[in-house]
C-alpha cells in the first residue's frame, strides 16, 4: 500500500527521529512510503493561537500537497485533529485526503496490532488528550504497545489528564501550565518506569522538558520509535 | 510553583492572595449588613491570578481533593446508564430548539405566569433587574432578605445593590453562607466554597456568625455535622423572621409558566416557601418549551452537578397558590447579555449551559488554579467563554479568558448539554487576535505569528529556517535558557536543541528520487 508521510512541522525540525521511525514501522508492514518535500505545518499553532487566516492557508496547502495520496499518516493526535475535526472551520470547502494518526492507520487500515517490535523496557504511555478526545483512539495505542516483544508496560495514574502543553498555553499561562506538567511527571515517576511513552512530539517535547530540568532520568520516546525498536 | 517568583502581595482581586487581604481588611467590621462582594473589576488577569493561585498550597490542596472526589463520583453515577450519550444528545436539541425561538418560548411563558398570579418583568442588564429587585424589596419595607443559592443574582450583583440602600441580603445555602461570612467570593457554582477546608470554615463560623444573628456554639468542632448543626441554627433564625426571598431557577417551563430549583440542603425550599414574598431573577436561556422536556434535565443535571442520582429537594411552583407558600410572586427576566450571546453563531451553544459544574471539576486548568483566577462568577471552562459572550472582548480581563485553557477537551467530554467549549475557545481566540490587530500595532505576538506564516508558506523557507537553526544552535542535547516571550518555557523545562539534520534534510539525503 502507498502511504504519504505527513511528518509535523515538530517532528521534523526538532525530533527527525520521529519521522525516521514512522517511515520503518510502515516499510517494515510492507507499505510504500511517500515524503512529499512540499509540505510544512498543519496550522494547529496559528488556529489556536487565534491566528485562523494563515492557519486556514496551512490547511488548504496540505490538502493541496496530498491530493492525490490515497492514505496520510501523522505520528501525531493533535495534527490529525487539527486537519480532520478543525480544518473546515478555518477552511472552509476544504476537501482533505484520508488522514489518520499513526496508531488508527496501523489498527484500522493495516488491521495490524504486532508490528514485530521489541523493546525490553519499563515504559508508561501517556495517551494526549487530542488523540483521546478528539479522534477517539481509545485502547489502539495500547494494544500496540502491549504486542511489543519483552515490553514491560505500566499503567499511568490519572492518564486521562492533559500534560498542560496547548501550544502557546504553555507560554502565556506558564505557570499553569508548569504545574499540570509537574503533576504529570510526578505521576511518571510513581511508576517507575524508564521510558515515558506518547503519541505526539508536542507533549514529548513539554514533558521530556520537565524530566531534563528535573534530571529524572525518564527517557521520553515517542509510540512510533518503540514500535520501531528491534533491540 | 516553580521558584525563583515571588508572591506578589495583593490587597484587592479575587484571588486566593485577595480574600486573605480582604479578611484582614475587614476584621473590625461590626455592621449588621452582611459583607459586601467585592468588585469583579479590577482583578489581576488570568494570567496573573493563576500564578498567585498556584503559589497557595493550601488552595491546591483544598481544589485538588475536591475536584477529585465529585469527578471520580460523577463518572461512575453517569457510567450507571446507558443510554447516557442519547441523554447529552436529547439534551443539547431541547436547548437549541428553544434558543432557535426564544422570543416565542418567552412570551409564552409570560402569559402563562401571569395567569398564574405572578408577575413579570423584563430587565435588559444587571442594573435594570437590581432597581426591580430593589423596588419590590421596598416596597414591603424589607431590612433583611433571604436567598436560595441563584447565579443569576451573583452576576448582577443583587447583594451588592441592597446591601446600597441598606437592605441585608442572606445566603441560605451552607458554602454560599460560608463565603459571605468569610468576606469572601464563591470560587465553583455548586460548591462556592471548595476552596476552603474543615478548620477555616470552624474559624470563620466562629468568628463572624455572632456579628450578624446567632453566634457559633462556644465548643464548635471541624466536624461536618457540628459544623452543619451550627448553619442550622443561625440560618433557621432567619428563615422565620425573614418576609421576601429571592431565588434563581433552575427551569423555567413556558407552557406553564412554572419555574424550578433543585437543591440538596432543603434551605431553598425554606425560603421558597416561608416568605410572603418571592422574587426570581431568571436568565431567560432558563426557558424549557415544555414539563416533558424535563424529564432529560432532571436526569443529565444531578448526575452531572453533585454526581446524584437524583437531588434532595426539587421545588416547582407556578405562580400563587392562595393560602399556601409566598402570596406574591415577581419573575424577572433577565438578558445582560445573554441576546448579544444569541447571535454568535459558534458561541451560542455556551447559552445551553445548565450551570452543572461538571466542566469545573474535570478541567485541568481549573484545579490548578481555582475559581477566582477567572475574575467571575462564571469560572472554568464555561466562564472562560460566557464572559467573553456576554461582555465582549474589549476588557484586558475577558480578552485573556480565552487563552486560559490547554484545549485539551475535558470539559466537553464532561459537558452534559454538549457545549463544545474548546471550539468556542478556539473562536473567541481569533476575535481577540482580530480586535487588538484593529486597535494596535503588531505585538511581538502578531509578527512572530506573521514570520512563523510566512516560514510556513513555502517548504524551501522552512527547510532554509532548520538549516540554519541547526547549524547557529547549540551542541547540547537540550537549552535550559530561552529569551523574550520563549523565557516562559525555560523557566520550569528545558528544550530539545534543534539537530543539525531536519527530517525534512535527511529524507532529501538518503531517498532522494523516491519523492515527489
Amino acid at each position: 500500500m502507498r502511504v504519504s508521510l505527513f511528518v509535523t512541522c515538530l517532528a521534523d525540525t526538532l525530533f527527525p527521529d520521529v519521522g525516521r521511525a514512522t517511515v520503518t514501522v510502515l516499510e517494515r508492514l510492507g507499505c510504500e512510503v511517500d515524503f512529499p518535500a512540499a509540505q510544512t505545518c498543519c496550522g494547529q499553532m496559528h488556529m489556536n493561537t487565534g491566528y485562523a487566516r494563515p492557519a486556514g492557508d496551512m490547511v488548504r496547502s496540505y490538502a493541496d500537497t496530498f491530493a492525490d495520496a490515497d492514505a496520510v499518516v501523522l505520528p501525531s493526535g493533535s495534527c490529525t485533529g487539527m486537519l480532520r475535526e478543525h480544518g473546515k472551520n478555518v477552511a472552509p470547502g476544504v476537501h482533505l485526503p484520508p488522514t489518520y494518526e499513526l496508531s488508527e492507520f496501523l489498527v484500522d487500515v493495516l488491521g495490524v496490532t504486532d508490528v514485530g517490535a521489541s523493546f525490553p523496557h519499563s515504559v508508561t504511555y501517556h495517551p494526549t488528550c487530542h488523540s483521546l478526545r478528539l479522534l477517539g483512539v481509545g485502547s489502539r495505542p495500547y494494544r500496540l504497545l502491549e504486542a511489543v516483544k519483552g515490553i514491560d508496560l505500566r499503567e499511568l495514574p490519572e492518564a486521562e489528564q492533559c500534560c498542560g502543553f496547548g501550544g502557546t498555553f504553555a507560554l502565556k499561562n506558564a505557570d499553569t501550565s508548569s504545574a499540570m506538567g509537574n503533576d504529570k511527571i510526578n505521576n511518571v515517576v510513581q511508576t517507575g518506569a524508564e521510558v515515558l511513552c506518547t503519541s505526539d512530539s508536542s507533549c514529548m517535547m513539554h514533558l521530556g522538558g520537565f524530566a531534563s530540568r528535573r534530571k529524572l532520568g525518564v527517557r521520553s520516546m515517542h509510540l512510533a520509535e518503540i514500535l520501531a525498536a528491534q533491540e | 510553583m516553580t521558584s525563583g517568583h515571588q508572591i506578589e502581595p495583593v490587597s484587592t482581586g479575587r484571588n486566593s492572595g485577595g480574600r486573605k487581604g480582604l479578611i484582614k481588611k475587614r476584621a473590625g467590621d461590626a455592621g449588621l449588613h452582611p459583607q459586601p462582594g467585592v468588585e469583579f473589576l479590577g482583578m489581576p488577569s488570568f494570567t496573573k491570578a493563576a500564578h498567585i493561585a498556584l503559589g497557595d498550597d493550601q488552595l491546591r490542596r483544598n481544589l485538588g481533593r475536591a475536584t477529585h472526589t465529585i469527578r471520580d463520583k460523577r463518572k461512575r453515577t453517569v457510567g450507571e446508564l446507558d443510554d447516557w450519550q442519547l441523554l447529552r444528545s436529547a439534551a443539547a436539541a431541547i436547548k437549541d430548539r428553544t434558543l432557535a425561538e426564544l422570543d416565542r418560548h418567552l412570551e409564552q411563558f409570560e402569559a402563562a405566569a401571569t395567569a398564574a398570579g405572578a408577575t413579570v418583568h423584563w430587565a435588559a442588564d444587571a442594573e435594570e433587574a437590581c432597581k426591580i429587585s430593589l423596588e419590590i424589596a421596598q416596597t414591603h419595607q424589607a431590612t433583611d432578605v433571604i436567598k436560595v443559592k441563584s447565579m443569576a443574582t451573583q452576576e448582577i450583583g443583587l447583594n451588592e445593590a441592597l446591601a446600597e440602600q441598606g437592605i441585608s441580603a442572606w445566603e441560605t445555602d451552607l458554602a454560599e453562607l460560608i463565603v459571605q461570612l468569610g468576606g469572601d467570593t464563591p470560587s465553583h457554582f455548586l460548591v462556592p466554597a471548595i476552596h476552603r477546608n474543615r478548620d477555616e470554615i470552624r474559624q470563620i463560623f466562629t468568628d463572624k456568625m455572632g456579628e450578624v444573628g446567632r453566634p457559633a456554639p462556644d465548643d464548635l468542632t471541624n466536624e461536618p455535622r457540628r459544623l452543619a448543626e451550627a448553619a442550622r441554627l443561625h440560618l433557621r433564625e432567619k428563615f422565620l423572621s425573614t418576609k421576601v426571598a429571592f431565588s434563581g431557577a433552575n427551569f423555567a417551563i413556558a407552557e406553564t409558566g412554572t419555574l424550578v430549583v433543585l437543591e440538596s440542603e432543603g434551605n431553598g425550599r425554606m425560603c421558597l416557601t416561608l416568605p410572603d414574598v418571592l422574587v426570581s431573577v431568571v436568565g431567560i436561556e432558563k426557558l424549557l418549551p415544555t414539563f416533558a422536556d424535563l424529564e432529560v434535565f432532571m436526569q443529565v443535571l444531578p448526575r452531572s452537578s453533585t454526581a446524584e442520582r437524583m437531588n434532595p429537594y426539587t421545588t416547582m411552583w407556578t405562580g400563587v397558590t392562595p393560602g399556601d407558600g409566598p402570596q406574591e410572586m415577581h419573575i424577572i427576566l433577565l438578558d445582560n447579555g445573554r441576546t448579544r450571546a444569541l447571535a454568535d453563531h459558534v458561541g451560542r451553544q455556551a447559552l445551553r449551559c445548565i450551570r452543572c459544574s461538571a466542566c469545573l471539576n474535570v478541567c485541568p486548568v481549573y484545579e490548578r488554579v481555582g475559581g477566582h483566577a477567572y475574575g467571575s462568577v462564571y469560572p472554568g471552562p464555561i466562564g472562560a467563554i460566557l464572559n467573553p459572550l456576554l461582555h465582549g472582548v474589549t476588557d484586558e480581563h475577558d480578552a485573556a479568558l480565552p487563552f486560559a485553557s490547554s484545549l485539551c477537551g475535558a470539559c466537553y467530554e464532561a459537558c452534559p448539554v454538549k457545549i463544545d467549549i474548546p471550539t468556542v475557545l478556539i473562536e473567541q481566540r481569533a476575535e481577540v487576535v482580530d480586535e487588538k490587530a484593529e486597535h494596535t500595532a503588531p505585538d511581538p505576538e502578531a509578527l512572530a505569528m506573521r514570520i512563523a506564516a510566512w516560514t510556513f508558506a513555502d517548504h524551501r523557507r522552512l527547510e532554509r529556517a532548520q538549516k540554519l537553526a541547526g547549524a547557529v544552535g547549540p551542541a547540547t542535547k537540550y537549552v535550559r535558557r530561552l529569551p523574550g516571550m520563549l523565557g516562559g518555557w525555560t523557566q520550569s523545562r528545558d528544550l530539545p536543541s534543534i539537530p543539525k539534520e531536519s527530517f525534512h534534510q535527511w529524507w532529501a539525503r538518503n531517498r532522494a528520487g523516491e519523492t515527489t
